[in-house]
């Protein structure tokens, strides 16, 4: 179902950007911003930017001679490894900055390290930082665009966006289907960004958690709530795994992991209750034995794999749709 | 300040409103010596030889606001507020009076250091300070200070400020030892525990922002300790701020049978809610936090039937530094002396509470707790007055405001509702010039 647009013009000039009407957004910072024909349209437009990354030479430069910086508070892989690829194969100049956010309550405020950047004249900031809000606030001090890469538990708005391509490209569509996030819901900035853009487009969504995990008011973000997982599941299409953060979680979030595995860790007697072609996602990094087995991770209905290729056709696809729009006179 | 004895000062034309005596009524009234001499309701008073004639006419005139709950930056912190700019502030707000709290560098937490500032604010403020003596040393929540030389050196009572001591069996000693000397105990409400790494009231809008919450449960779990252990004690118990509807229950029932126990309440809870954090501002991240509408209603009916007794600005002056943060780390605090009573007085303009029950709030009542002449227009009593033009309005904009901090939670606020002058012991302190 990939389009063809763009996808044989590599190496060429043409611009991906010019068969989309203009994204009319100065940052992404959460999906709460988007209205539903914004998603759609970013949805689009990394369809678009699929084909690029499958081909021999994985190039598609509109991003000559601009500048993306990776700003990041705290430690990630997969994300900025995937920031890095969609801006390079863009052909922009990506530099990575990883801070450690001791450094900075040693002195340089978070204001301070905005500034500094911005005087490097980048054009866009990818940031992920480990409070709620923190890069709306760096996007107020900087001249160029800003991209969430994950605040705090606040948003995620492009694990999102590439939750919702995998779940379209696997089930033809999104609108209709149920969709079941587990997990350490009360910690999770995917949830908040993930039930954002699902009930924009109109998904029946559910979460599912023990009630320790479930934040005060998740009732009116989520279609419903759960706290039995064969409930929560039955009859989903969609079954989406959270991390437990099960370091930090033991003693005072879980007595222990073996009773967290028991009740709320997907297996293939809980995934029997979702329909019989469900899916089975996770943002990742997994931890195989705590919130899910092993054979499920890396069984026929997983499509984890898939969603880190389309994380890169969504984090190119948002590069490209914000930096056009802004420079062009 | 110290000043000569000065002419006599007639106001004449006045909406006296003073709620001591649950006056509204035109009238005049006469200072001499920094006191009030003579107050006519209704009817002219004859011109003094040389007295200063004041015509209110059109203006309210009420005793200066006293103001429970103040925070400066002197000693130490002097970038962000001085003795000197809080008394400014203050005056343009028409507070004659605050209470200091002790959370400076030092700690006010010794007698000498409560000596000094008093000394220091007659020299550099135009409204009276009046400093409150530490319960714990270094507000460590563990040690008593010296409450009988605290209140020697002249502390008006006893806080420690924005700390909350988390200790029952610390708090039971404390309040014995301060029922001793009759000081008053003030305490702020917050199991640090419960509240954990929260940052602004627990509920759907701080799970949509991904900050973790409080739950009123860190506020009224201490709030039922400190009524049982004020019972105990026969301590003379004031809550600090209480922000929730379940707050409001616990004092009123404890009222009902301990007359020593009062509460107040930070203006920002009276007129503010949890919604106007909105996307991140940090001016309305507080310490006690803003919650819900209902539970600012159920503080407006609070003070309405006489639950709450006080209204203060718990105004708290924070740099921009340490405010310009993502919101999570950046630091609690707002100012409000100079926004105080234009914020009180939307109350009155709404219809929800009368004039003399707000102004009580600010005046009568906290001098009734802390033990002072002032509060009220009554012969004999300190000339701190104010007159006020109750429709007046204008806008608030943070850089016409007198603190030396920013961090106002009125910002662009439409208001009505204006200081035209301030009167301190019967000077001028503040007039307003359009």
């Amino acid at each position: 179902m990939a389009q063809a647009r763009a996808s044989t013009t590599s190496t060429s000039s043409a611009s991906s950007s010019g068969d989309f009407p203009p994204f009319n957004q100065r940052h992404l910072l959460s999906i709460a911003d988007l209205q539903q024909h914004e998603i759609i349209q970013l949805l689009d437009r990394a369809e678009a930017m699929v084909p690029v990354s499958r081909q021999e030479r994985k190039s598609h430069p509109t991003l000559t001679g601009k500048t993306q910086i990776n700003l990041f508070f705290e430690p990630s892989t997969r994300t900025q490894g995937s920031f890095e690829i969609a801006g390079k194969r863009l052909g922009a100049l990506v530099m990575n900055m990883s801070v450690k956010s001791s450094s900075v309550s040693k002195g340089e405020t978070l204001v301070d390290t905005a500034t500094t950047l911005n005087a490097m004249r980048p054009d866009v900031i990818v940031v992920r930082h480990g409070a709620a809000g923190a890069v709306e606030l760096l996007s107020q001090k900087v001249g160029c665009a800003v991209i969430n890469a994950g605040d705090g538990a606040h948003e995620h708005p492009t694990q999102a966006l590439l939750d919702a391509l995998t779940i379209r490209n696997h089930k033809g569509r999104i609108s209709g289907l149920t969709v079941a996030i587990c997990g350490d819901i009360a910690n999770s900035r995917v949830v908040r960004s993930n039930l954002l853009l699902l009930g924009a487009l109109n998904v029946r969504t559910r979460v599912i958690a023990p009630r320790n995990l479930l934040p005060v008011g998740i009732e009116h973000l989520a279609s419903e709530v759960f706290t039995d997982m064969r409930e929560g599941l039955a009859g989903a299409d969609v079954v989406m795994m959270l991390r437990l953060q099960h370091e930090r979680a033991q003693g005072r979030m879980i007595p222990s992991v073996r009773e967290y595995y028991r009740f709320y860790g997907l297996d293939a007697e809980k995934l029997s209750y979702a329909k019989p072609d469900a899916i089975v996602m996770h943002p990742g990094p997994m931890n195989r034995g705590v919130e899910i087995d092993p054979a499920i991770a890396d069984g026929p209905a997983s499509v984890i794999t898939d969603q880190v290729e389309m994380g890169v056709a969504v984090r190119m696809a948002v590069l490209d749709a914000l930096l056009p729009s802004r420079n062009e006179p | 300040m110290s000043t000569p004895v000065s002419r006599p000062t007639l106001i004449e034309n006045a909406r006296i409103v003073d709620p001591a005596s649950g006056t509204d009524s035109q009238g005049a009234v006469l200072i001499e010596d920094g006191l009030i001499a003579e107050i006519a309701i209704g009817a002219p008073i004859g011109v003094p030889d040389g007295a200063e004639v004041i015509n209110a006419k059109g203006l309210i005139l009420a005793p200066g606001l006293i103001d429970m709950r103040v925070f400066t930056g002197e000693p130490g912190k002097e970038y962000r507020e001085t003795l000197q700019s809080a008394g400014d502030a203050a005056a343009a707000g028409g507070v004659t009076s605050f209470v200091m709290m002790p959370d400076t560098t030092p700690v006010v937490d010794d007698g000498a250091l409560v000596d000094f500032l008093i000394r220091r604010a007659k020299a550099t403020s135009r409204v009276n300070v009046l400093p409150a003596g530490a319960i714990t040393k270094g507000l460590n929540g563990t040690e008593m200070t010296e409450y009988g030389l605290l209140k020697e050196a002249g502390a008006v009572c006893l806080t420690d400020g924005r700390h909350a001591i988390q200790s029952p069996a610390m708090l039971r000693t404390a309040m014995s030892y301060a029922a001793n000397y009759g000081m008053i105990f003030v305490h702020h409400l917050c199991d640090t525990d419960l509240a954990g790494a929260g940052v602004m009231n627990e509920g759907l809008f701080a799970t949509i922002l991904g900050l973790k919450g409080i739950p009123r449960e860190a506020e009224t779990i201490p709030l039922a300790r400190d009524l049982q252990l004020a019972a105990l004690t026969g301590v003379n118990y004031h809550a600090a701020q209480i922000s929730c509807a379940a707050s409001v229950e616990l004092v009123a029932a404890a009222k009902r049978r301990n007359k020593s126990v009062t509460a107040g309440v930070s203006i920002n809870n009276l007129a503010l809610n949890e919604n106007d954090i909105g996307r991140y501002r940090t001016f309305f991240k507080l310490s006690t936090p803003l919650r819900s509408e209902d539970d600012r209603q159920a503080i407006v009916e609070g003070l309405r039937n006489g639950t709450i007794d006080t209204i203060h600005s718990d105004h708290d002056p924070q740099d921009t530094e340490v405010k310009r943060q993502p919101f999570a780390e950046a630091s609690d605090g707002a100012i409000g002396l100079e926004t105080l009573l234009a914020a009180a007085l939307r109350l009155v303009h709404s219809g929800d509470v009368d004039i003399l029950t707000v102004l009580r709030a600010m005046t009568s009542r906290p001098a009734d707790i802390l033990g002072l002449a002032a509060g009220r227009i009554a012969v004999g009593a300190p000339a701190d007055l104010i007159l006020f033009d109750l429709e007046y309005p204008w806008q608030v904009s943070e850089q016409q405001l007198r603190s030396r901090s920013r961090n106002t939670s009125f910002e662009g606020a439409r208001l009505a509702g204006k200081v035209m002058r301030t009167i301190v012991g019967g000077e001028t302190v503040f007039e307003h010039v359009d």
